[in-house]
């Protein structure tokens, strides 16, 4: 205990002994030189993905990953350019970032907090990351964005769909791309009112975290406004496999339509007990049951299988968009990989490209630098039509996608049809609504 | 080496200290020398130690000592919400919750050995998790897990009015503080935080060195020895094992808070039975009963995960380059099986390995090679714990 290193002073008249004799060692305290955190000081810039490789979400992280190493190609000038020739900003010249090569590290979140914390440490501390971005649960982004902020990295969030990401627990140098559970009711309830009409009983079953608290608080109010009424909402941890316990109980609540906020494994195996239960089959209160998969994606649509056909939901994406951006997108994905791109993919090339035309455009790579240059910044030409990242929730604002499960898909990537376009308008809220309260974006920081 | 440590205390504690004083240096050339990841090696070190202390030396197997870790996280996490951020309170109340805690648990776990008493921590540690994922959300915020914010009370601290969350620190020397240093083309990096972990690590070790020789570690290992025959001549063994499992669980809310404190967060999945298992592991890879074992075990299970989870196919591509084309995608489709997502089957591979052909864990493969080094015959015991495989 003889030497704790407290200060710089005392740090360098040890790095100066134990460098003696050996070669002129230059030292640094972190706090004395740097700009900022992991300045980028060779050829290169590193870029952390850190996404779920194992758990309930493994196949989105699976998807996003290749969307990354897509979005790194094309950003060091490789393939066919993809979204970048599309984008509206056209800052991106294709030799990486700032003339510099883009390089990544990978890691595996496990949809844990804590894994995907520690995850994140070690490319920020041992890999010289200056930017993470990944995660395909709201638990995770929201963990991993505090730590980014603590940190002084930006954080680029994936896959993340809860309130609280840019509501309660919104961060400075954190940003989000995907649209999330406010969005989803503001553009369903419509949907479902002239389907379904306006005198439903309806029985929620939510993943127990920050999530599906906000999707389902989220759903149920807008169902409620169009007159629907909630009967009960059950939390599933998100580990459960088997939903048959929680699915007999809705056949003797009175509930007529079963509202699911379940994501990725979980959905597919719950939706997979409902039907089996013959819900759907069922007559209840005059009217045919109903299923609802509030957020949906192509990925679980396909896990599914036939017991999509028919049932409603939103997304943020989907690959069937004939948009000049999102046919580059799936084309030059599917060059690469074989299949078109799930909306996790969209989100996270999207926003790969939106961080890298952030730091051309800002001229560096310092967070404080590229916050300022992703506030306010309106884009075009990345499959969503005209979007805007909001200034003081660091949301982006676009359409949304209402879709249902296709009658007669024609092959196994074709499961889901696009219902209606929700203009943006009818799903944007003020940054201080009751459901996005409580937090505060604060400073950005650097981290030196 | 070790021989010498058998019977010279002072000669071990100040081998310990030296090597974990100097870890960012000699962890450094393995890609290990970062803070977190030697953060993380301290701190389970410390947890590992702990649960030896119950397991190395009553016999009695825990299998839900994460449920403390998990309390200890909480406890600190809420001293920073309300109190404030130096860490002296945090591990304080860490340790003071984590041991009446586990007084509960011990008190009724503890009226039955074997199997029975493992079941009932186990079970005791899942209701924890569970209570913690859903029921406590208030206390806990579930799955989401315990973080700050801006607007804590922290009544002992200054108003913040720098719109970001501040540090830990100990009387303001930041936990997060890291001085880098240039050697021999790699980055060394000290940090305070790990220090910090490593000065309570070390203080752990010299209690459990007390403990290990005192004549109380002597009653535990006669507990281990024969229960049975304690009783019969008339000692009752609970105060023992009670104090043992107390003592034990407290170690492991030390490590919890010391987590806390690294990095302000707690979640419900710290004290998954996953992670009782994790320690129960590292003990018995490390070397039961032994002294510096657990340590070692935990520094290798956590190297596992950390960098061994890491490598992806790139960086195999990048270490066989050498190779000719068509070789180099062969060994690299082999060995992608083993890497990156496939990291828990390489440590399964080398826990069987280690168990059946080492039983007394890494401490017994280190005294093998030394004294093959140094010329000896094998045949007497040289590790300082009774020779035997995990029960």
């Amino acid at each position: 205990m003889s030497k704790i290193i407290k200060t710089r002073r005392e740090v360098l008249k040890t790095a100066a002994v134990v460098g003696a004799g050996l070669s002129m060692p230059t030292f640094f305290a972190s706090s004395a030189f740097a700009g900022y955190r992991n300045e980028p000081m060779g050829g290169s810039v590193t870029l952390g993905f850190n996404v779920p490789q194992t758990g309930p979400y493994a196949d989105e992280g699976a998807d996003e990953l290749r969307a990354y190493m897509l979005a790194v190609e094309h950003l060091n000038g490789g393939g066919d350019g993809g979204m970048m020739n599309t984008f509206s900003s056209k800052a991106l010249k294709g030799n990486g970032i700032l003339g510099k090569k883009v390089e990544y590290v990978t890691g595996d979140t496990q949809t844990k907090s804590d894994a995907a914390r520690a995850s994140a440490k070690s490319m920020i501390e041992k890999d010289g990351a200056v930017m993470i971005t990944g995660g395909s649960s709201s638990g995770v982004a929201v963990a991993v964005q505090g730590l980014c902020q603590e940190a002084g990295v930006i954080f680029m969030a994936g896959l993340t769909h809860s309130n609280d990401t840019t509501g309660k627990d919104r961060k400075a140098n954190g940003f989000r791309h995907f649209f999330n559970g406010y969005m989803s009711g503001a553009a369903l309830a419509p949907v479902l009112e002239k389907m379904y009409g306006s005198d439903r009983r309806a029985y929620h079953l939510t993943a127990d975290y920050n999530w599906g608290w906000t999707q389902q608080e989220s759903i149920a109010a807008a169902t409620e406004a169009k007159g629907w009424e909630t009967v009960n909402n059950v939390t599933t941890p998100l580990t459960t496999t088997d939903f048959s316990s929680y699915v007999a109980p809705v056949l003797n609540s009175g509930a007529d339509v079963l509202v699911l906020n379940h994501y990725g494994g979980n959905m597919i195996n719950s939706l997979t007990s409902a039907v089996q239960f013959g819900l759907r089959d069922k007559v209840v209160n005059g009217k045919n049951f109903e299923i609802v998969v509030p957020l949906y994606s192509r990925l679980m649509a396909r896990g599914a299988g036939e017991n999509v056909k028919g049932i409603f939901g939103s997304t943020n994406w989907h690959w069937s968009l004939s948009d000049a951006g999102s046919k580059a997108f799936v084309k030059s994905f599917g060059e690469k990989y074989g299949f078109p791109p799930s909306q996790a993919a969209h989100t996270v090339y999207c926003q790969a490209l939106l961080y890298a035309d952030a730091c051309e455009r800002a001229g560096t790579f310092n967070p404080c630098g590229v916050v300022e240059a992703l506030e306010g910044f309106k884009f075009d030409g990345l499959g969503n039509g005209p979007t805007e990242y909001r200034a003081e929730d660091h949301q982006c604002f676009k359409d949304v996608l209402v879709v249902k499960g296709k009658e007669n898909p024609s092959s196994e990537f074709d499961v889901l049809e696009i219902v209606e376009v929700t203009p943006r308008a009818q799903v944007e809220y003020a940054p201080d609504h009751p459901m996005f309260s409580g937090g505060a974006l604060g400073t950005c920081n650097p981290g030196a | 080496m070790l021989d010498k440590f058998k019977n010279n205390d002072n000669a071990l504690m100040v081998f310990f200290t030296i090597m974990v004083l100097a870890g960012p240096i000699i962890l450094a050339p393995f890609g290990a020398g970062y803070p977190d990841l030697l953060q993380r090696f301290a701190i389970f070190g410390l947890f590992a130690i702990g649960f030896n202390i119950l397991f190395g030396l009553t016999g009695y197997l825990s299998f839900g000592h994460a449920a403390f870790l998990g309390v200890g996280s909480y406890a600190a996490v809420w001293m920073f919400k309300l109190l404030t951020m130096n860490v002296i309170p945090a591990l304080l109340l860490a340790t003071v919750v984590s041991g009446v805690f586990a007084l509960l648990i011990g008190y009724i776990s503890l009226r039955r050995s074997g199997i029975y008493f493992s079941i009932l921590t186990l079970a005791f540690a899942q209701m924890s998790y569970n209570l913690a994922y859903s029921v406590l959300t208030p206390i806990t915020n579930g799955e989401t897990g315990l973080q700050l914010s801006l607007d804590d009370p922290r009544i002992l601290d200054a108003a913040n009015s720098s719109g970001s969350l501040p540090s830990t620190n100990l009387f303001g020397l930041s936990m997060n503080s890291t001085a880098k240093m240039e050697l021999l083309g790699m980055t060394l990096q000290f940090n305070v935080g790990f220090y910090f972990c490593a000065l309570v690590l070390i203080l752990g070790f010299y209690l459990a060195l007390r403990i290990f020789r005192s004549p109380f570690g002597l009653m535990l290992r006669a507990v281990k020895t024969n229960q049975t025959r304690m009783s019969y001549t008339g000692l009752n063994s609970r105060p023992y094992t009670l104090a043992a499992f107390v003592i034990s669980g407290m170690y492991a809310g030390v490590a919890g808070g010391l987590m806390a404190i690294t990095d302000p967060l707690a979640g419900a999945e710290r004290m998954q039975w996953t992670a009782s298992g994790e320690v129960v592991l590292m003990t018995i890879l490390g070397g039961v009963g032994t002294l510096l074992g657990p340590v070692l075990g935990a520094g290798f299970i956590k190297y596992f995960e950390n960098i061994f989870s890491k490598i992806n196919d790139n960086v195999l591509h990048a270490w066989f380059g050498f190779l000719p084309d068509g070789l180099e995608d062969a060994v690299v489709s082999v060995l992608h099986f083993f890497v990156g997502k496939g990291w828990h089957l390489t440590l399964g591979i080398v826990f069987m390995l280690v168990v059946i052909f080492l039983p007394g864990g890494l401490i017994e493969g280190a005294n093998r090679i030394l004294r093959r080094l140094s010329g000896q015959k094998t045949g007497s015991s040289a590790t300082d714990g009774p020779k035997q495989p995990a029960e």
